[in-house]
């Protein structure tokens, strides 16, 4: 069980610069009042924040990705059960390979 | 759940309870976190103060990628100032949440946010629920979570040996399209999903690394909702 004062010290910034990520958005709401177009935008940025984060990842994973996100997409939708639609989601993937897919 | 909101104890009930349905979706990250830093040379102790302090898995990952001898203080901090950016307009998308809130409840629940728990949190919102505690619920159990699989990844690491292309790590993608449905409030939604993802795919094709791509798609698409939205008004 080592700890070294460079890796503290590395993760004491990493804290820091994460947590200021953190905060800072809100901090700077707290204390001044946003514009009703940037407030619009607030409403809208969760959805696409993960739409933007998602579109890269599935451009480059292929087909059985796809796949299952789709099973993923419409088990959600119809059961709304979040951990069933990502079992869902794994399995798709997995019986994919199985089958021999990518 | 009171109307004015707040920081209820059913509310982080709640939150603990989305958190444990997600338990697939997020342990396979922090198998890898685990098993990376054990890879890099840190000790399992280094390995959970800095998941439990930065709990920031991608910006962890990409730390630990850059990690050398001594540690890379300056490169780690500056990767998770970038790589975490996207979480400053989460946090300023939660103010209905936590405006009513002060103090350790307030600052402490901003310290442990993480995507996931975010997009939960809207859903609530959404639902007509504004509870901080429901933010600091499932945001505490994502932690536990983290901790534990970190953990194990550190611990186990060489015996599980699971090849990068394992379905388990379809998981957390899985996780965030199955929240992605409970963000959906309708066709209205449509055209900014639409040009959040196509922005995007044309950063991450101009070979934009994180944060760039999510943070160019998710203003792209926010600034043709509220121009949507606000157009007309004024």
């Amino acid at each position: 069980m080592t700890l070294r004062w460079d890796v503290l010290a590395a993760i004491i910034g990493m804290a820091l610069a994460s947590y200021l990520c953190r905060a800072g958005g809100y901090a700077v709401l707290r204390v001044t009042r946003p514009p009703p177009f940037v407030q619009a935008m607030l409403q809208h940025l969760p959805g696409c924040i993960f739409v933007a984060f998602l579109a890269p990842i599935f451009l480059q994973s292929g087909w059985p990705a796809a796949a299952a996100g789709a099973v993923v997409l419409l088990v959600q939708a119809r059961l709304r059960r979040l951990a069933l639609s990502i079992l869902a989601g794994v399995g798709t993937i997995w019986l994919l390979r199985l089958a021999g897919a990518p | 759940m009171d109307q004015r909101g707040g920081f209820t104890r059913a509310g982080v009930v709640r939150g603990l309870k989305a958190a444990l349905a997600l338990t697939l979706g997020l342990s396979p990250f922090g198998l890898v976190v685990g098993m990376t830093a054990d890879g890099v040379g840190l000790s399992l102790l280094e390995t959970l103060l800095m998941s439990g302090l930065v709990f920031a898995g991608t910006s962890q990952l990409v730390a630990l990628q850059l990690w050398s001898d001594p540690a890379p203080i300056l490169a780690a901090t500056l990767a998770c100032l970038v790589i975490n950016l996207r979480m400053a307009p989460m946090g300023a998308a939660l103010a209905p949440v936590l405006d009513r809130t002060r103090g350790i409840r307030l600052w402490g629940s901003l310290a442990l946010l993480v995507d996931n728990s975010f997009a939960l949190t809207i859903a609530e919102l959404r639902a007509g629920r504004r509870d901080a505690g429901f933010l600091f619920g499932a945001s505490f159990g994502m932690w536990v979570n983290w901790m534990a699989m970190c953990a194990i990844g550190h611990i186990f690491g060489n015996a599980l040996r699971l090849p990068a292309g394992h379905p388990i790590f379809f998981a957390s993608s899985a996780a965030v399209l199955a929240i992605l449905v409970q963000l959906w409030r309708g066709r209205s939604d449509l055209q900014p999903w639409l040009l959040a993802g196509a922005v995007a795919l044309m950063a991450h094709g101009l070979g934009l690394g994180a944060p760039w791509p999510v943070l160019a798609g998710a203003f792209a698409g926010a600034t043709l909702g509220a121009w949507r939205d606000t157009r007309g008004q004024a």
